[in-house]
Order: structure tokens, then C-alpha cells, then sequence
């Protein structure tokens, strides 16, 4: 699995009879048409595709360079030609080369593409905000592009007065806008008995954080008159075929609670929610109800279907917590991470996320050698409440065998659990809220891969 | 059930968290009316307020389940293909102390739905809001009645001849296996809430041993796809080659990722994604219905399978594959229609 020549950084030599033997005796004998051209361009693109991945991108080779780096020496298209014009992508898109950090179904995880997720691919993102188009998904009854025209939010329940709302009326309340992570109950769920999935994209990545713009729901809950004295809670409905619902604490929602329609400066994208989403900073995302139609004010909680049958947690002695729901404080090191392999001995910036849904990250610790000693990582600014907050550690990697950890500590003094504590209390049946420790086992080779310690 | 901790709010709250607004919010949005309240307010709580009035009987409710919901859920609601099962597990035992034992005893290999809800609100309000599958609020308030009375025979929480009604599911409730199943929340509801792990911040000779209890399996390093593939081709780390012949993006069930890249080029299997069918039918095998390829070769030469494979995709068709009917599509248009089931023949070449 391992490429020496690639893991040193040395430029590996184009292949050689990339050309078919055959192919080459034809055009010998009956020279170039149309359909042999054709044939041969797809040869080279093949073939300088084949040295891209191994080493057109290489570093350069530290001796033996040479009159110097042909990168350098020969002027390049880009330098010495006329580039593209202004507005050529009116909706900008990502480099053509940027095709392998892509949302990523687990396949055999479900059965059907309407009632799945695709998770975010953490192990190459940067900072702290999460593109949009790289948003994880997680649909239960598939997706729509609704109409923002004949959208319609509706708050009723226990209020004076029920109250219909359009994208229009939205739009020109007083709006805040926040960055908030938010994290599936689910997040890291197949990891609960063992090490079950490759990556950090399987294991951490239905996860993502936004710039969020909206109204607060305490504003629209005032406006509708609710009842203060006996509406302890909420029920938040979509739109789309489930329906979906559920139930969020009065004090929550009328604390940070956003009624959303803006993500990362533009509307929200489709597959979030579009036209307007609710935003429950530090909870778990299925109560960010998307292509949200209702909020309805109520004095008991409902029971829904992913609230008493999904989204409980299975205890060792047999009963299930029901409503939980704060996305407690975790960290991961995303890089390098699972699957990933390190290039070269020497200096690696080891680099990774932190988040609480209690508050702000007070402090991330990083381990290299599967918990007995630990280093206090840098934490990049901004650090905000129930947000990602990006650490980094400087790391000179000897070439030895190595398990890496981080482990957070939020504003409220909780330490970030090891796997064998959360086992210890909630047992190995669970699959909701493991914020676990992470370990990734690095060997000499510089493989990186998914483990869990003791 | 449980007793839910009270809540302390105060009109200070709001003030913390927004401040008072400079100006009234005057002439936004505006009162909502009877009928819109009356079209929208589904939902039904555990203490079955907003449940309407209605009935239905178990009888009913089995027609209902083998022509709408058996496709998915198996005739006894016992299938894993699609989702989770619905039914099994529960026992006698549980029924009267509302208890599942099997949540202890590990003596099943998944959890059901009867296993775990404690609210029979529950299933009735989720099956009248989203079921079924493809085309969800469709049900009438007396299908919907008869099919939770189906589900709940099949448990043998109600009697094959029981007829379930707004006037008689609090009785019911009485009777769910695992009705005393829930506490709440621990400290995971309320953001001020305690935690239930208490680790601490040790930053030196923590511990004598490091031992690693679990890795993952080279056998499957292909399962997730070629991991190369899945990181950039430079910067400080490069993915794994995992690229293997047998693994990697091979579901069990709907398309592989490779087939819905191709969706773009080929509009048919777009629309075999988009509608779900890949839910019931692979592309090769058989899940519930035929895989589209043996489709294909049945009607081979067949000048007449067009018109008759269109016709059977919009009105329903059974008996062709096996006894699980093929509920009708008619939330598909003529136009997808067509142009699924020319891809379906046309994947036989």
C-alpha cells in the first residue's frame, strides 16, 4: 500500500509503453485519423492522470534536483498566456482539481438514498466553517427545492394569537447571525461497540458548521403572544414528506434558538433546509428541523416518532433515555486522521476540531502516544459558544509508531470522555451521543488508521 | 412514563438573550385562520391530545398493510430489508409488566419498534404524518386507525378481531410491552445539565499500558471506497490506495456511488434514485421486487413491454416476481415513466 519513491517526495519517472504496442504498428503502417488521435489523446490523458496522483504533485526532492524544478525553469500556461474572463462561473465553483473531498454516502449503511446520510468529508476542510456545498446531509424522506413564494411558517399552540408568516414577512425582522456547529445524535454511532468505519469522514463528519442568519424564535414567539406560564415547550414540523417533529425545551427556545434562512452569507442550499430551517444551537441536528412549516407551542412533550423510537438511548439496565439531546464536548484530530498516510519523517502540523454544545472550548490536549502524556494544542481564534473551535499542535514525527488523541475540555470544566468511560456508564448497545475520545494509530510506514485503546 | 422537571422561565430570560426591541414588530405576519389551523395541526400527543375521532379494525387494517406497506416492511412487519422491523420480540411477560425484557437479555439481534415505543401516540401520529414511503398523509383517519391496530395484533398487544378507536386507545396504551421503558433525558435535556462521565485532565504518565482493543480490519478496507480517492492528491498527507476488486462501493440494496455519477450522464437511473425504487429493486438483484436487470431479460424482445411495464409502474402490478405486490407510482410522471422503463430494458443489452 505503501509508495516508498512517494512517501519521500521523489518524483516517480512517467510510465513507460503507455502507448499500446498495437495501437503504435497501426499509425506506423497507416499514419493518423480522426479515431486514432482520439485513442491516443485518451492514452496520454490517462497516462498523465496515472503520474498526477503519484507524483506531478510530489514535493520536490530535497537533493538531486538538479539545473533545478522544472515547475520553476519552464514558464508555466498560467504565467505566460491570456486567463479566463470575469463572471466565466456567475455561481462560483471549486477547482476542477478539488473533485476528491466530496459528501459521501457509507455504503450498505442504509438502504434507501431518501433515508440516509452523507457525510462531510472533515479529513481535508480548513478553520472552522463548513462550505456549503460539503454540508453533511441527512434526509429522512427525501429532499425538495421548495418554492420560497409559497413557503409558509405557522406558529401556533398555546398563543394568544396563531400566526401565519411568510419568507417576506421573515426577511424583515430585526435578524441575527451566528456561527453554530451542529452534529447528528448519530455522529460516531457505528463506533459504540468497535472500530467499524475507515475514516473521519465516516466517523465524525455528519457534522458541520455555519454562519446561520435568521430571527429568534423568542421574538416571533412574543409576537404571536405565547403563553408564558404553561408553555414549557415546543414542537418544531417540517415541511417535507416525514414531517418531521420535534420537541425543544421552552428555556432553549427562547434563549439562542434561530428561525433560519441564510447559511454562510447566501440562502440556505436545498439539501439544508431551503428556504428556512431551525437553528438549536448545542442540540442534536435532527431538531434543526428543515423546510420548517410549524412551531407549536404545547405544556408536555410529544413523543414523536424520533423522539420514542429513534434518538433514545439504550441503557445497560434496559430503559432508554429519552430526550437527549445536548451534543456534549468532543474533539477529533482530522489530520492526519484514519485512512490517511504522512508523507515524511520531520515537521506534520497535526490539526483537528473541538465543539461543545455547552458552551465555548476552554482548552484542547493532544496525546502521541495513546494517553499517557499529553501537550496542550493552540486554539485558533474565533472561539465561540456551541461552535467549532479549530486546534493546531506542532509535531516533529520521528518515524516511530504512534497513537494520536485530542481531548477537549468546555467552558463548564467537562473533560471529553475515553471510550471505555462512556461504556462504563451507557454500555456498548448505545448508538446515540458517544463524544468519545478519538485514537488514530500511525504506523512507521506513516498509515494512518482508526483504533480504539485501553 | 415519566414526570417531566419543571422549568424555571422568566421574562428576564428573553431580556438576556435578545434585548428589548427598539420599535414594535407592527404589521408582520398575520392571524392564521380556522381552516389553515385545521389543516396543519396534525399532530397527537402521548396523552392523545389532537388525535381525531375515528376507527379501525385490525381486518382493515391487514388489507391496507399488504397493499401499501408489506412492499417495505415484510407481511408481519418483521423485515430488515428496507428498515428496521417493526414487530417482534416482545412478549406476554412484557405486556404486563411493560417492561422488554429482550432489551436486557440480548436474546434478539435488533431492537423493534414494538421493543422500544412506549407511546402508542407515537405510531399513529408518525404513520398519519409520513407514511406511507412515496406518497406520505395519504392515509385516511380510519386507515390509519386500522393500520395501528394491524401492527399491534402482530404484536399480540390487541386481539385479531379488536377494532382500535379514539375511544379506546388509552386502553391500549395500558398494554404497550415496554410502556414503563423511558427515563428522561439525564443530564443530556437541559444545556445547564450534568454529565455522566467524569474523566480528568491527567497530562503526564497517565497510564502504565496503552492497549489497542480494536482496529480496523484490512478485509475491509475497500467497504468505504478507495480512501486515495477521498483525500487531495497533495498537501501534507495523501489516502490510502484501498482500491480493491471486490470492495468498495458495493451496497446492498440501491446504487453504487459509481452508478449515481453516472445518473448524470444517463437520466433513467436518476429518476430510479430520485423516486426511490432503488429501495425494493437493485440493479442486478432482487430486494423486494426483481433487479432491473432481470426485468430486462424477461421481456427481451418483447415488442409489447414498454407499454406494459409503464402501465404497471403507474397502476400497481403483482404476482409477475412474487406474492409482495408493487404498490401503484402515480406521484411519477408519465414522462419519468417512460423514461425509467426504457432504461430498465434497455440495461438487459
Amino acid at each position: 500500500m505503501t509508495n516508498k519513491s512517494e512517501l519521500f517526495g521523489r518524483i516517480l519517472k512517467a510510465p513507460e509503453n503507455f502507448v499500446d504496442p498495437e495501437l503504435c504498428a497501426v499509425i506506423t503502417a497507416s499514419g493518423l485519423n480522426e479515431e486514432r488521435r482520439g485513442f491516443l489523446r485518451k492514452t496520454f490523458l490517462a497516462a498523465s492522470a496515472a503520474v498526477a496522483t503519484s507524483s506531478a504533485f510530489s514535493q520536490t526532492p530535497r537533493s538531486g534536483v538538479g539545473a533545478g524544478d522544472p515547475n520553476i525553469l519552464n514558464p508555466s500556461i498560467a504565467a505566460t498566456t491570456l486567463g479566463k474572463p470575469v463572471a466565466s462561473n456567475p455561481y462560483g465553483q471549486p477547482s476542477k482539481y478539488e473533485t476528491n473531498l466530496l459528501r459521501r454516502q457509507l455504503p450498505g449503511l442504509t438502504q434507501v438514498p431518501q433515508a440516509s446520510v452523507a457525510f462531510a468529508p472533515l479529513q481535508g476542510l480548513f478553520g472552522i466553517i463548513t462550505p456549503s456545498g460539503l454540508h453533511f446531509e441527512r434526509h429522512h424522506q427525501g429532499w425538495y427545492d421548495i418554492d420560497p413564494a409559497t413557503h409558509r411558517f405557522m406558529i401556533d399552540g398555546m398563543v394568544k394569537t396563531p400566526k401565519v408568516f411568510t419568507m417576506d414577512d421573515l426577511m424583515r425582522m430585526p435578524s441575527v447571525s451566528r456561527m453554530h456547529f451542529i452534529e447528528c445524535g448519530a455522529n460516531t454511532a457505528m463506533e459504540w461497540g468497535n472500530v467499524a468505519v475507515p475514516t473521519v469522514q465516516y466517523s465524525h463528519g455528519m457534522m458541520s458548521c455555519c454562519e446561520f442568519t435568521g430571527v429568534p424564535l423568542s421574538l416571533l414567539l412574543d409576537n404571536c403572544g405565547f403563553d408564558r406560564k404553561n408553555g414549557k415547550y415546543i414542537l418544531a414540523e417540517g415541511g417535507d414528506g416525514s414531517a418531521m417533529t420535534r420537541t425543544i425545551a421552552m428555556d432553549r427556545a427562547l434563549d439562542d434558538v434561530i428561525i433560519a434562512y441564510g447559511m454562510n452569507g447566501e440562502m440556505l442550499r436545498p439539501e439544508n433546509g431551503y428556504p428556512l430551517r431551525l437553528v438549536v444551537p448545542g442540540v442534536q441536528g435532527v431538531s434543526w428541523v428543515k423546510w420548517l412549516r410549524r412551531i407549536k407551542v404545547g405544556d408536555q412533550p410529544w413523543a414523536t416518532k424520533d423522539e420514542a423510537i429513534h434518538y433514545v438511548d439504550l441503557m445497560p439496565d434496559g430503559q432508554h433515555r429519552q430526550y437527549t439531546s445536548i451534543q456534549e464536548c468532543k474533539s477529533v484530530i482530522t489530520s492526519p486522521s484514519g485512512g490517511q498516510r504522512i508523507l515524511d519523517k520531520g515537521f506534520n502540523n497535526v490539526t483537528g476540531l473541538a465543539w461543545s454544545g455547552r458552551g465555548k472550548i476552554k482548552r484542547v490536549d493532544v496525546s502521541i502516544d495513546g494517553g499517557r502524556n499529553w501537550r496542550t494544542a493552540r486554539l485558533e481564534a474565533p472561539i465561540q459558544s456551541k461552535c467549532l473551535t479549530r486546534f493546531n499542535i506542532d509535531w516533529n514525527w520521528d518515524g516511530k509508531a504512534a497513537i494520536l488523541q485530542s481531548r477537549a475540555i468546555d467552558e463548564t470544566g467537562y473533560v471529553q470522555p475515553k471510550i471505555g468511560q462512556l461504556r462504563a456508564v451507557r454500555g456498548t448497545k448505545s448508538i446515540y451521543h458517544n463524544n468519545a475520545i478519538q485514537s488514530w494509530s500511525i504506523l512507521e510506514s506513516g498509515e494512518v488508521s482508526n483504533v480504539q485503546v485501553s | 412514563m415519566f414526570k417531566f422537571p419543571e422549568l424555571i422561565l422568566s421574562a428576564a430570560l428573553l431580556a438576556v438573550s435578545y434585548g428589548a426591541l427598539a420599535e414594535p414588530l407592527a404589521n408582520v405576519g398575520r392571524a392564521a385562520t380556522p381552516a389553515e389551523l385545521a389543516a396543519w395541526e396534525i399532530d397527537v400527543r402521548p396523552d392523545f391530545k389532537g388525535l381525531p375521532v375515528g376507527s379501525g379494525s385490525v381486518l382493515r387494517g391487514q388489507q391496507i398493510w399488504d397493499k401499501t406497506c408489506a412492499t417495505c416492511h415484510g407481511s408481519f412487519g418483521e423485515s430488515n430489508r428496507v428498515f428496521s422491523p417493526l414487530v417482534g420480540g416482545t412478549t406476554a411477560a412484557d405486556i404486563k409488566t411493560g417492561h422488554v425484557a429482550a432489551l436486557i437479555s440480548n436474546s434478539q439481534p435488533g431492537r423493534t419498534t414494538l421493543m422500544t415505543v412506549a407511546t402508542v401516540s407515537t405510531m399513529w401520529d408518525y404513520i398519519h404524518r409520513a407514511m406511507p414511503w412515496t406518497a406520505p398523509k395519504s392515509l385516511s383517519v380510519d386507515d390509519v386507525y386500522a393500520v395501528t391496530a394491524y401492527i399491534l395484533s402482530l404484536g399480540e398487544i390487541v386481539p385479531d378481531n379488536f377494532v382500535l378507536s379514539n375511544k379506546n386507545i388509552a386502553d391500549v396504551q395500558k398494554r404497550m410491552p415496554n410502556r414503563n421503558g423511558m427515563t428522561f433525558g439525564a443530564g443530556l435535556w437541559n444545556v445547564n445539565g450534568h454529565a455522566d462521565t467524569h474523566n480528568v485532565a491527567c497530562m503526564s504518565h497517565c497510564q502504565a499500558d496503552v492497549k489497542i482493543t480494536s482496529s480496523y480490519p484490512d478485509s475491509a478496507l475497500g467497504m468505504a471506497g478507495d480512501l486515495s480517492a477521498q483525500n487531495r492528491p497533495f498537501g501534507e498527507v495523501r489516502g490510502w490506495n484501498t482500491k480493491t476488486e471486490t470492495g468498495g462501493n458495493s451496497s446492498a440494496g440501491g446504487a453504487t456511488p459509481d452508478q449515481i455519477a453516472a445518473a448524470t450522464i444517463d437520466p433513467g437511473l436518476g429518476l430510479v434514485n430520485k423516486y426511490g425504487c432503488a429501495a425494493c429493486h437493485g440493479v442486478e438483484n432482487k430486494i423486494v421486487g426483481p433487479g432491473f436487470k432481470q426485468v430486462a431479460e424477461k421481456y427481451k424482445g418483447n415488442t409489447g413491454a414498454e407499454a406494459l411495464l409503464v402501465a404497471k409502474v403507474k397502476t400497481g402490478g403483482s404476482g409477475t416476481w412474487g406474492s409482495i405486490p408493487m404498490p401503484p407510482q402515480s406521484q411519477v410522471s408519465d414522462a419519468d415513466v417512460k423514461t425509467i422503463v426504457d432504461w430498465v430494458l434497455k440495461s438487459a443489452n
